[in-house]
């Protein structure tokens, strides 16, 4: 009964912190509001008059929205390498942030889900995925089986995150035989959500540029690329503007780790075209529509590049220890590796694997107005659920929110104070 | 499986109120009874009925016509198989266009279940350099010979594997349907079918009042609502009852065979044993039964 009464407590007092903030907080969430309401408006346009508002055609019938789902699962996967340093390797100045990856991976889901949703031509039936009172079609429908791993994902990550925050909320220490395996159960979880969003790609014997066995690792080594780029900045403005402690070492770290999963990424991106480029087969037609074109049809080509730029420019940015540790060329390279990894899953990965489609027709896609204001209210709804997400933890981590008559106390006790005897 | 299905739809009576109300605001074609209706495949003989009636009625009185809804089963020892002879094809696109009517495909937007290519001599059958878009006025076209393609009905297909929802099967006489009540309109199994045999309905589907055919079948021409996928069926309303499909029956150089492959005496199994016959893609084995060869 008390836990009840205090989770009430904790949920209004929740709501207070939400709802107070300086006049940036309230421009930034009056923003995202707007954005959100134009997203649905254009939303209920689509419902009505059907997918036919968006570019796409049977010629190519995934894009866009189907692309920054595959985007965003990445981001949600991100968290892994906050958590292994921490948690693995015991690496103390990232322990206190690992809750912000697992914050974003919640926020990352729920745009994955609305991305889907906002996809398919019958969201009313949506229901027919559910067990026992849909048919849901596993397991030889990979799609089947990403609805399952990443609803899997979203609610572990919200378990740990509101069972970590309630306790510190109390003034307790999340006890450790709770807490311990759930996190570490998170990691094996991200690799599946990621896996299994590239299987559902890559078992599609239909569509070569899809069914090469190297999709799930780029998309791993993508994912840790860009995911983290996110939460970089997060940390610095964190720190800047709370008092949150966040240790220089923390975001050296995991620039580092970064500029490993950037190596690879580009390895990997080489090894494809490398496959396809030095063989030739007819099969390069996707490659070839993607950085050169077919004919007249040069749509995507000039984003593809950009993509390879930006990538390239962050690699070397972070490769330099002298770059990834100073404040501004670190920041450079995350917005690089953002928008590069943003636009090679966004659009790289999808539309190239559809054009030409499986009769050798090239039908050009590029989105369409409609679909980039529904991208934007989605993106919208995240960076919402975020920006509130982080606005009710960080006071809980200084100790700052907690329940009345309690003592706060420091989640991490250990690194404030000199040394720590293990 | 079955026993369960009438928990389910009281079940989904009760709390799919707010949630049927929200999806009624986008989708106006929406009638209380679809949104609750199971799955075909496994939807209980009095469910059937009642949901027939209701097809029949709707249809009826939006065509002004009365219009039959059939769910006639597969027959007994028949698996249907198809062959097309490319030495005969002229790419005259009325197979095109009798398919359309036939089945009750859109009229605005355009849906077309066989696309024809026109590819060249010299290159053979080439995907990359067909040509889907050719004048039919002009048809045959010196050098070039001409392909129609549609769903294969393969042994293995591809796009049911990919359905998450089970909304598309293969039935006992080869055919690969589509519950279009069931389906969600993911279009996994667009990405999934390597013939561009599968259609999405992207808005809602138009067919003027004087062209529908009214006789129709739960798993083939009935009219499609906006949102979910269709595709060639064999005519499934016509072959279940014996009869060939339209296509076959339009072809002015009868070069589309159809028939009963468990039945040594049928056209296409002559054509299996006599002539040179190829699938398309056979390396993705898929196993397509439909089969092309060259008769001449
Ligand atoms: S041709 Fe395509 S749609 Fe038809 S059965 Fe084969 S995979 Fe499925
Ligand atoms: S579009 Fe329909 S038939 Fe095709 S995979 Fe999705 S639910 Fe199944």
């Amino acid at each position: 009964m008390a836990t009840l009464r205090h989770f009430w407590q904790f949920v209004t007092g929740s709501l207070r912190i939400v709802t107070t903030g300086n006049r940036f907080y309230w421009a930034w969430i009056l923003g995202l509001m707007t954005l959100v309401v134009i997203g649905a408006i254009t939303y209920v346009d689509q419902l009505r008059t059907g997918l036919i508002t968006t570019n796409m055609r049977d010629q190519v019938s995934w894009a866009f929205y189907i692309g920054n789902f595959t985007f965003l699962v990445g981001v949600a996967a991100a968290a892994i390498l906050l958590v292994i340093p921490a948690y693995v390797y015991h690496w103390k100045p990232i322990k206190e942030v690992v809750i912000l990856g697992e914050l974003l991976a919640i926020a990352a889901i729920v745009m994955c889900g609305l991305f889907v949703t906002v996809d398919v031509g019958r969201p009313d039936r949506l229901w027919h995925l559910i067990p026992g009172l849909g048919n849901l079609n596993v397991p030889s429908s990979l799609l089947a089986w990403d609805v399952v791993v990443l609803n899997g994902y979203l609610v572990l990550n919200f378990v740990i995150v509101t069972y970590l925050l309630f306790s510190l909320y109390r003034g307790r220490q999340p006890a450790k035989g709770v807490f311990l395996p759930l996190v570490l159960f998170s990691i094996p979880a991200a690799i599946a959500i990621h896996t299994v969003t590239a299987f559902l790609y890559n078992g599609l014997p239909a569509r070569p540029f899809w069914n090469a066995s190297i999709l799930a690792p780029r998309f791993i080594a993508s994912a840790l690329c860009s995911g983290p780029a996110v939460l970089l900045i997060l940390m610095q403005l964190l720190r800047r503007f709370t008092k949150f402690h966040i240790d220089d070492r923390a975001i050296w770290k995991v620039a580092e780790l970064m500029a490993y999963a950037m190596f690879i990424n580009l390895f990997l991106l080489g090894a494809e075209v490398f496959k396809d480029v030095y063989s030739n087969t007819e099969h390069m037609v996707h490659m070839r529509y993607m950085f050169f074109g077919i004919g007249e049809h040069t749509a995507i080509v000039p984003y593809m590049w950009l993509a390879v730029f930006c990538s390239f420019g962050a690699f070397i940015l972070f490769l330099i220890p002298k770059t990834r540790r100073h404040p501004v060329t670190l920041n450079v390279g995350c917005v690089l590796i953002w928008i590069g990894v943003y636009l090679e899953k966004g659009m790289g990965l999808v539309i190239p694997g559809m054009t030409p489609d499986t009769l050798g027709e090239i039908y050009e896609y590029f989105p369409s107005s409609s679909e980039l204001w529904i991208a934007a209210g989605i993106f919208a709804i995240g960076f919402l659920a975020f920006t509130l997400m982080v606005k009710v933890a960080t006071p809980i981590m200084l100790g700052e929110f907690h329940l009345a008559g309690v003592e706060p106390i420091n989640p991490h006790p250990e690194e404030h104070g000199a040394v720590h005897a293990h | 499986m079955s026993r369960t299905l009438p928990n389910r739809r009281e079940f989904l009576c009760t709390v799919g109120g707010c949630a049927a109300a929200a999806a009624a605001a986008g989708c106006s074609d929406l009638t209380h009874t679809s949104w609750f209706r199971s799955r075909f495949r496994e939807m209980p003989e009095a469910e059937k009925k009642t949901i027939i009636a209701e097809l029949e009625k709707e249809h009826s009185a939006r065509f002004q016509q009365p219009v039959t809804v059939g769910v006639e089963p597969p027959m007994e020892n028949v698996e249907f198989g198809y062959a097309l002879d490319i030495s005969r094809c002229i790419g005259c696109r009325r197979c095109v266009h009798a398919c359309v009517d036939e089945n009750n495909q859109s009229r605005e937007p355009q849906l077309q279940w066989i696309r024809v290519l026109e590819m060249d001599k010299e290159k053979g059958i080439d995907f990359a350099h067909a040509d889907a878009y050719y004048d039919a006025e002009s048809v045959p076209r010196e050098g070039h010979f001409y392909l129609p393609v549609a769903c294969q009905q393969c042994e293995n297909p591809a796009c049911v594997k990919s359905c998450p929802v089970g909304a598309t099967w293969k039935e006992k006489d080869g055919i690969v349907v589509i519950d279009y009540d069931w389906c969600i309109g993911c279009r996994c199994c667009m990405s999934a079918c390597p013939y561009g045999a599968r259609h999405f309905n992207y808005a809602e589907p138009s067919i003027p009042t004087e062209k529908l055919n009214p006789k129709t079948h739960y798993l083939g021409n009935r009219p499609r609502m906006k949102g979910v996928v269709e595709k060639c069926t064999w005519c499934i309303q016509r072959t279940r009852k014996g009869r060939y499909p339209a296509c076959v029956e339009v072809c002015p150089v009868g070069a589309r065979k159809f028939g009963n492959l468990l039945d040594p005496e049928s056209e296409v199994r002559y054509v299996l044993e006599h002539k040179r016959v190829f699938v398309l893609k056979s390396e993705l084995n898929t196993r397509p039964k439909f089969f092309y060869f060259y008769g001449l």
